[in-house]
């Protein structure tokens, strides 16, 4: 097996190379059918970023649809519960659809349209990204199929009935795992065949460059926010930004402004399922191996032949066996450090802070949250933990309920 | 030049199917490395490699049938294989290891030219041949420089689109491999979607090769409850068919 080399440098904010590569991982591993659309994807992304009109679009939209900037919060009981450090929340719950994903979807609708695409296709996991592509979609009236794993759309029901209120149709997939990565698969295939017209909204900092790039510039909006909310009101950088990690958008969005301050810490939380064993977690970057999954080069769960492992999360969006290269060159060059946190940590996470803070933080936040409040017990009063709090939790309320009926 | 998943329903029955065809006269195979992501490929391949997977088919396993079975055919055996599977294996050690089981090349279907140049640099040394593939909606500078870069043949795509038999192929298919052909050396063979004898006599004029899949891969899921004799045999009658048409 070829190992993966350790990158002697300093993890820097000037990736993606030309190739679409951070340190070794990214790249471009699509069939040739897509490349001209990648091409041209990277063509009018670049264009795109030169247009003050472009940018201009996205603000308003991010002012006027999504409500942004979304506020800086200091969780005072829940910080005072953990005895140590000050926690405190990016509120990306509080956004238009309930979660970080349409920073993403607006902006690459946006594209679509300089493209002079008139379909958008999206895949979807916990329903957040479909949701958010649906409604890019109703306001730009592009119209708009949304495929999610057959599992996914039994635990995550109201978001398949959002979409649908929105006009898009969802397909529901029934290969392999009928979770978020056959539902990648599947929009890949619609994709194959329908390039010329359509445009595919990839939801996170996955999948063949140019994709993990403007994902994450896309969604980079969070942190820059919260770096300049954190220098207006406390004059002071945070210590500590925890977020969770499944493919890796809001993680990317929120580390990256922070990338060159390398006095902030940054800690990704995957998520640690049941167990350390394989198929009980789907935590790639504390348990894979470098290799390809869905068009570019990362860690990935694998087997000895390189066949995708089965993973496990409770929640949808983080039962993903890959993980966005860029999240693989933090991870290397020791710039982020990735822990896994376990199912039930998780849903102890949640009920705290629903209690402590009025906030019901989405099941894959919630990992991050469970995290953060750990680190917070063993730190000083003066510290500042910053957690992207990445999405709002009223889509798993139903699943957490049977949840707790199976566990009684 | 049939395509066929190895391990579907198990390795016994690819290695009947690879003499079976061998006998009907086909002039190469393709084997189907079972990948449990395949994005390129439709329903019927999907749930052939989900079949092999099913029945833990290895790597291992596969090059151990090829080694058996390769030396008693005389058409060349190249594999379709992802990438994430050569890699996983290693680069060189993959080659090596389906060169001495008799596998004469590979096909790396989420391998693009521009991430290649590694694996083509240890094929090149190994007289291993790498064929690449040029789609529909590959513009024609890049299809030329596709071809300067491919070794054995040239995999035509005929569809933007995934694998999966068609009644109809696109109408300018004929045109375009016609005007590659001027500017390469390199045996031209098209593949997907083509599945029917008038498909085989429209392309035969301007092609090298004519590669069938699906239609084939579906006949073979028979034989996971049919008699395989029988299958085999409808396996064997149907590439007599498609030959035949290759011949008018």
């Amino acid at each position: 097996m070829t190992r993966p080399t350790m990158l002697p440098e300093a993890a820097t904010g000037k990736m993606p190379d030309a190739a679409g590569r951070f340190g070794q991982y990214g790249g471009r591993y699509v069939p040739e059918t897509l490349t001209r659309a990648l091409d041209q994807l990277t063509d009018e992304y670049q264009r795109a970023v030169q247009d003050p009109s472009f940018g201009a679009a996205l603000d308003e939209l991010f002012r006027d649809f999504v409500g942004r900037p979304s506020p800086l919060y200091h969780a005072r009981r829940l910080s005072q519960q953990c005895g140590g450090a000050q926690i405190w929340f990016k509120r990306e719950d509080v956004n238009h659809t309930g979660a970080h994903k349409i920073n993403n979807t607006l902006g690459q609708a946006l594209l679509t349209m300089r493209m002079g695409k008139q379909r958008v296709i999206a895949e979807t996991g916990a329903g957040q990204h479909g949701v958010a592509t649906a409604t890019a979609c109703a306001h730009f009236g592009l119209p708009c199929v949304v495929y999610m794993g057959e599992e996914d759309v039994r635990r995550q029901a109201p978001n398949v009935f959002s979409m649908r209120l929105l006009g898009a149709e969802v397909r529901p997939v029934t290969s392999g795992s009928r979770t978020l990565r056959d539902a990648i698969n599947e929009a890949m295939r619609d994709w194959m065949a329908s390039v010329e017209t359509t445009h595919y909204i990839l939801g996170s900092v996955v999948g063949p460059h140019p994709f993990p790039r403007i994902v994450r510039d896309f969604q980079s909006v969070i942190g820059r926010e919260a770096r300049q909310q954190c220098l207006d009101r406390l004059q002071r950088l945070p210590d500590t930004i925890v977020a969770c990690v499944g493919g890796g958008s809001n993680a990317a969005g929120m580390f990256f402004p922070f990338i060159e301050d390398r006095e902030v810490e940054l800690v990704g939380v995957e998520a640690g399922g049941r167990s350390d064993r394989p198929g009980d977690h789907a935590a790639s970057l504390s348990f894979g191996s470098p290799g390809v999954l869905h068009g570019s080069f990362s860690y990935v769960m694998q087997d000895e032949d390189g066949q995708t492992s089965d993973v496990h999360s409770l929640s949808a969006g983080l039962d993903y066996p890959g993980v966005g290269p860029e999240h693989s060159y933090w991870k290397d060059t020791g710039r982020v450090r990735y822990v896994p946190c376990r199912d039930d940590a998780v849903l102890d996470a949640f009920d705290q802070v629903a209690r402590s803070e009025g906030i019901l933080p989405a099941l894959e936040t919630a990992h991050a949250l469970a995290k953060a409040m750990e680190i917070a017990a063993g730190r000083p009063k003066d510290q500042m933990i910053l957690v992207c709090l990445s999405g709002r939790g009223d889509k798993d309320a139903a699943e957490i309920a049977r949840l707790r009926s199976a566990a009684k | 030049m049939p395509f066929v998943t190895a391990g579907d329903p198990d390795l016994d029955f690819t290695a009947a199917v690879l003499q079976e065809l061998q006998s009907r006269g086909c002039h190469l195979c393709e084997l189907g490395i079972p990948y449990s992501d395949p994005i390129a490929d439709g329903p019927v391949i999907q749930a052939s490699y989900t079949r092999a997977l099913d029945r833990k088919t290895r790597l291992a396993d596969i090059l151990q049938m090829t080694s058996r079975t390769a030396p008693t055919l005389s058409m060349p055996v190249v594999s379709m294989v992802s990438y994430t599977i050569i890699y996983r294996r290693g680069l060189a050690q993959y080659v090596a290891a389906a060169k001495a089981a008799g596998i004469a090349g590979a096909i790396v279907p989420d391998l693009p030219v521009a991430e290649a140049s590694q694996l083509a640099e240890i094929c090149r040394r190994e007289d291993f041949s790498l064929i690449q593939l040029v789609a529909p909606t590959t513009p024609r500078e890049r299809a030329v420089r596709i071809a300067e870069s491919s070794t054995g043949f040239l995999y035509y795509v005929s569809v933007a689109g995934i694998t999966g038999e068609r009644t109809e192929l696109p109408p300018d298919l004929v045109d375009n491999v016609a005007w590659l052909r001027t500017r390469t050396q390199l045996p031209i063979c098209i593949g997907f979607g083509i599945s029917q004898p008038e498909h085989v006599k429209r392309l035969a004029p301007v092609a090298d090769g004519l590669i069938v899949g699906s239609a084939i891969v579906r006949r073979i899921a028979e034989a996971g409850c049919r008699p395989r004799d029988q299958v085999l045999a409808e396996i064997g009658a149907y590439a007599t068919e498609l030959l035949n048409a290759l011949q008018t």
